[in-house]
């Protein structure tokens, strides 16, 4: 606990801190500390990993984890949708974490889910923990959507090689170029004087990006780790940190201080 | 009384004769069948004696009953339990020498961990008379539908090193088994084998079942110590510090005591301080003697080598932490060297004692503070140890999370009606005061989860059939528990391996395959970026990455590692020894025999303060660069100040002050301010009196502990003993994907969703106990109402000034991460980076 400390628990963010704006392969985004990402174009609120349904698919197989875990995501996701009002909610993949999660959705929370869906398109990209239509609730799923210059996927596909990613230039889902993937629940590590702080983040070479997981139980993956880093190209990647209330935007060769 | 055939004569025929303490038991326990506590310092033949019961039990027909072939096999006749394998292991080996010298028909086995499983499944159908074991064996072995059979027939259960079990989640899990091999076997008698303790009442309450109203006791044979020990404190020319914990000052006294004697153990803290003193020791080590180190952390071959080493003679010096520890024979040592605060005059005493087995000669003992404080508290100490005063801690009440693990083995052992499992728990001493409503919510936990949103009955773990017993719901739950089972979490380790760094032609390439040097914190990696230089195995190393789960890492040969790893001893200063500092403090006889340059600082601080009596707390103020501190040296502990001093600071921010932050050690906290907090105490407008209130602990306590880091790690290992999460076992730790749990998270969902839920409150108890000490916090704030004693100053004050060097070097809290963040963003804004494309466009 040091002087920066005890003011910063006191201070109210500005809110402009509370999201950064960006441009991703070309469409204006932003990457908001609710941890969604909003295209102002086209009114799209992306959101990945929701993992609803941690709780008990844990307790399914005998851990009682507390149930309490998709309402902390769905009270969260509401908070979201009511500050950027979109027209298109796109959940990139996992939103259930596992297959029979959407099935046995209490009620409770399966009418929640619908009041948001409400009034607004909803898309369900496959993801590996649940890669069948969820069950008794609306919305178009698929494996990719398409939008403005992006391409929605759960998985990252591998980097493209330097000659291909000259050919899909301008071409959005071919290659990797406007990728928008999930499935990897990045975390950046800033170190300042010694000490490592991790948190969620969104990660960008300003081509491609990795969203943060959502869920409420989720934990994550460091950006240097080998399934991450080979994706950006590291002189570009920049990570989005989702802090209590506001995004701290740090470039990927700064995290170590 | 006299001993029976043929011990009297194997006795007599080595020239002995029976201590009365040996003969006294076999008269209790074995005679009039009474549980007994048996107190005695090392060498004083203890565990023999502990065992003689047993064996004259046993001589004259071996086993009772020998079964016919055919015939179900008889039980185990004495169950001896350690809480080190280790420990086990060596008495199987000094236990079978007079066994097979007197020629009992008595079979004697072990059953660690390391047992293979042939060698379980014939413990199990062919039970030995004594098995020796260890706490998480008999709960293991109680939680399978043998149980019965295999306990039906005990007799004696006799508990090594009582001392040491009972002030922890280790005991309390031992507490419930030893009440169910009382079910088992209510004939059992029990004895306790202990080193001399503050409240032998506590102990003896333990060794047997409590009734509902009142208390019962074991008997208690207690043998006066042996020579008195000879401590002294380090003769040094050197400055010592006034703060820190390197002890570097006094590396050429340590050394010339080695020198001076055959065999030194010296003992430390802490793992890092270890390092840090092996490394210092060898750089000066120009007679090369053989110095050793030795740490948990150390791969177990390099342990077991040094330890073997050490049995053969064959080493100076040993630098170690508490892991060599308990009545293991490690040859002939003539000198214990302990380095750092002693914490505690029983913990001293009983680390000395094991340097001498021989109980008619004083063992010899020199004491090395780090820094002043600690002069004081080693002085402190070596007074205690003249008078024999004792300071061990109080056992605490029984902890709900090893409850829930041990109703989740009994379910696995066989059905059982929650009102007989209720009063078998209840006649445990822990959990004599549990109440029933707080049991039925842990049965409730343990079905499934106790949640008050009541969702997971189709995934309960333990149901109730239609006779009202609960049994387990599937095998897999069984399963779940042996692989969860004890009350020990450690730290999430990785393996330290040595590479070797080579350069090629795409520069610095680290290569694979060397040694593996032992494991290291996963936290504690997590800081380190690569390039970072720290001392582990008493090598300088190199951090190079993480890949695979292994920490790999070359040698580096720097001077100074650059990343230090001290994060403060895990034992708060006793409060034994603090009253014991404080009245000497009080006292300016008593400086006389501190060292002069103690005495001098002492002196100092009188003329330019004034030293505290010994029932007041002084608090200073003094203006220091462009801040206004305030400083209370209240010697309660580092955990209970650190406690102390955020619930302080809030206030000061309530009062106007305008605090910035706080830093905490071990006799003192120190609070920094914008407002000058000195004026505003005497002008009135700061009332120290309500500033100290004890009724801090209330709501102020509530509010900052939601978000304490320390009560997410207080709740992580409720989480792992009561079977919540899984334990994570090595080699099976997260790959690629990450799909664990983390308790942080799930803490937060609870903590918002359900706070009253019964683990949050066994977190909360337990905080209070241990990492924020609020129990001890409680007791010092009663005993200075009232006296409180304010000496603005206009400088820092000799007293403070240890204090004052801490400020920077605290590790990071909960609070102070977005900090962090804030300021690595803000470098950017700074810096105005125009070459990032998605760089942040802020204004």
């Amino acid at each position: 606990m040091n002087q920066a400390t005890y003011r910063a628990a006191a201070r109210e963010p500005a809110d402009d801190m509370r999201q950064s704006e960006i441009e991703l392969n070309g469409t204006a985004a932003v990457c908001a500390c609710e941890g969604v990402l909003y295209l102002p174009g086209s009114q799209l609120l992306a959101v990945s990993d929701l993992h609803l349904e941690k709780g008990a698919a844990f307790a399914r197989r005998g851990l009682l984890l507390p149930p309490y875990d998709t309402a902390a995501t769905l009270s969260r996701l509401n908070a979201a949708i009511t500050r950027f009002q979109p027209k298109v909610v796109l959940s990139l993949g996992d939103s259930f974490h596992d297959r029979t999660g959407s099935a046995h959705l209490p009620d409770l929370y399966r009418t929640a889910l619908q009041a948001l869906q409400r009034g607004r398109d909803w898309i369900w990209i496959e993801g590996n923990h649940d890669p069948d239509p969820p069950v008794g609730l609306d919305g178009e799923c698929c494996r990719e959507f398409n939008v403005e210059t992006l391409v929605f996927r759960h998985e990252p596909l591998p980097r493209a090689t330097t000659s291909e990613a000259t050919m899909a230039a301008g071409t959005a889902g071919a290659g990797t170029a406007g990728e928008v993937a999930g499935h990897l629940h990045p975390v950046a590590r800033v170190v300042r004087r010694g000490k490592g702080v991790r948190r969620a983040c969104f990660a960008t070479d300003g081509k491609r990006m990795l969203m943060p997981a959502f869920g409420a139980t989720t934990g994550g993956l460091l950006l240097e780790h080998p399934a991450i880093r080979p994706l950006f190209d590291p002189a570009r990647l920049v990570a989005h940190l989702i802090g209590g209330q506001r995004i701290y935007s740090i470039p990927a060769r700064r995290l170590a201080g | 009384m006299r001993l029976p055939e043929p011990f009297a004569g194997w006795f007599a025929a080595r020239g002995w004769r029976p201590r009365p303490h040996q003969l006294g038991l076999v008269q209790s326990a074995a005679v009039e069948r009474r549980s007994m506590l048996l107190i005695a310092p090392t060498g004083a033949g203890k565990t023999l004696a502990g065992f003689l019961p047993a064996l004259t039990e046993l001589a004259p027909t071996g086993r009772r009953n020998r079964p016919e072939p055919g015939a179900a096999a008889t039980g185990v006749h004495t169950l001896y339990i350690s809480p080190l394998k280790a420990l086990a292991v060596d008495i199987e080996r000094n236990l079978a020498q007079p066994v097979a010298e007197m020629d009992l028909p008595v079979r004697i086995e072990t059953r660690t961990g390391d047992t293979p499983q042939h060698k379980r499944q014939r413990q199990r159908s062919a039970p030995p008379e004594i098995l020796l074991t260890t706490p998480e064996q008999v709960s293991l072995l109680l939680a399978n539908p043998h149980a019965e059979r295999m306990f039906s027939d005990l007799r004696y259960v006799i508990f090594d090193e009582l001392h040491s079990l009972v002030t922890s989640k280790r005991g309390h899990l031992l507490a419930l088994a030893l009440a169910r091999l009382r079910r088992l076997a209510p004939d059992l008698v029990t004895i306790g084998l202990s080193a001399t303790v503050a409240a032998p009442e506590d102990l003896r309450r333990w060794l047997v079942a409590q009734p509902r109203e009142g208390t019962a006791m074991a008997g208690l044979i207690e043998i006066a110590g042996g020579a008195k020990p000879d401590i002294s404190l380090l003769e040094a020319s050197e400055r010592i510090p006034w703060s820190g914990h390197s002890a570097r000052y006094a590396i050429p006294g340590i050394y010339a005591a080695i020198k001076a004697h055959r065999t030194a153990l010296i003992f430390v803290n802490t793992r890092s301080q270890a390092e840090r003193l092996f490394q210092d020791l060898w750089r000066i080590n120009d007679d090369n003697l053989p110095i050793a180190l030795h740490h948990g952390s150390l791969d177990a071959g390099q342990r077991r080598r040094v330890e073997a080493a050490m049995a053969r003679n064959e080493l100076r010096a040993v630098v170690a932490t508490s892991t060599l520890d308990l009545g293991i024979d490690w040859g002939d040592i003539d000198l214990v060297i302990h380095v750092g605060a002693p914490k505690g005059a029983s913990r001293l005493a009983q680390r000395i004692g094991r340097a001498n087995h021989r109980m008619d000669e004083p063992s010899k003992a020199i004491l090395v503070p780090s820094n002043r404080f600690e002069v004081l508290e080693c002085r402190a100490a070596i007074e205690a140890s003249r008078v024999g005063a004792q300071d061990t801690p109080p056992p605490l009440s029984g902890s709900l999370d090893v409850l829930a693990q041990h109703v989740l083995g009994m379910a696995c052992a066989a059905p059982f009606a929650a009102s007989d499992l209720y009063a078998e728990v209840i006649s445990a001493d822990p959990y004599a005061d549990l109440d029933e409503a707080t049991f039925e919510r842990i049965i409730a936990f343990v079905a499934t989860g106790g949640y008050a949103l009541r969702s997971y009955e189709r995934y309960a773990r333990i149901r109730q059939r239609p006779d009202g017993l609960w049994r387990v719901a599937n095998p897999q739950v069984a399963q779940q528990y042996r692989l969860n089972l004890g009350t020990i979490i450690e730290a999430p380790m990785l393996n330290v391996r040595l590479a070797s760094r080579k350069t090629g032609n795409a520069g610095p390439r680290v290569g694979r395959g060397g040694p593996v040097l032992g494991q290291v914190e996963e936290y504690f990696l997590e800081q380190l970026t690569a390039g970072d230089t720290f001392l582990f195995a008493g090598k300088i190393l190199r951090f190079e990455g993480i890949r695979e789960n292994e920490c790999l890492v070359s040698n580096a040969y720097n001077e100074d590692p650059k990343v230090p790893s001290y994060a403060g001893g895990k034992f708060p200063l006793s409060t034994y020894l603090a009253d014991r500092v404080r009245s000497m403090l009080a006292d300016p006889d008593s400086w006389q025999a501190l060292p002069d340059q103690v005495h001098e600082w002492l002196d100092l601080q009188k003329g330019a303060s004034m030293l505290p009596r010994r029932d007041e707390l002084l608090i200073e103020t003094f203006p220091e660069g462009k801040r206004h501190f305030l400083v209370a040296y209240p010697f309660e502990g580092r955990l209970a100040h650190q406690t102390l001093g955020m619930l302080l600071t809030r206030r000061l921010e309530r009062a106007g002050a305008r605090p910035l932050g706080f830093v905490a050690t071990e006799y003192s906290l120190a609070v920094w301010a914008i407002a000058d907090i000195g004026a505003m105490i005497g002008s009135g407008r700061l009332d120290l009196v309500d500033l100290f209130d004890e009724d801090m602990l209330g709501d102020d306590l509530d509010a900052w502990l939601a978000d304490s880091w320390m009560l997410k790690r207080t709740f992580r290992n409720c989480a792992v003993i009561s079977g919540l999460i899984e334990r994570r076992h090595p080699g099976k730790e997260k790959t690629g994907r990450q799909v664990t749990v983390s308790a942080d998270l799930i803490y937060d969902v609870l903590r918002s969703h359900e706070p009253d839920h019964i683990l949050l409150q066994a977190t909360r108890s337990d905080a209070a106990t241990g990492l924020l000490d609020i129990r001890r916090l409680g007791d010092m704030l009663k005993r200075i109402k009232g006296h409180l004693v304010h000496r603005p100053l206009s400088r820092v004050s000799p007293l403070a000034i240890p204090v004052m060097l801490e400020i920077g070097r605290e590790i990071v809290s909960g609070e102070a991460q977005d900090a962090i963040l804030a300021e690595a963003a803000d470098e950017l804004l700074a810096t105005a980076l125009g070459d990032q494309q998605t760089g942040p466009d802020e204004p």
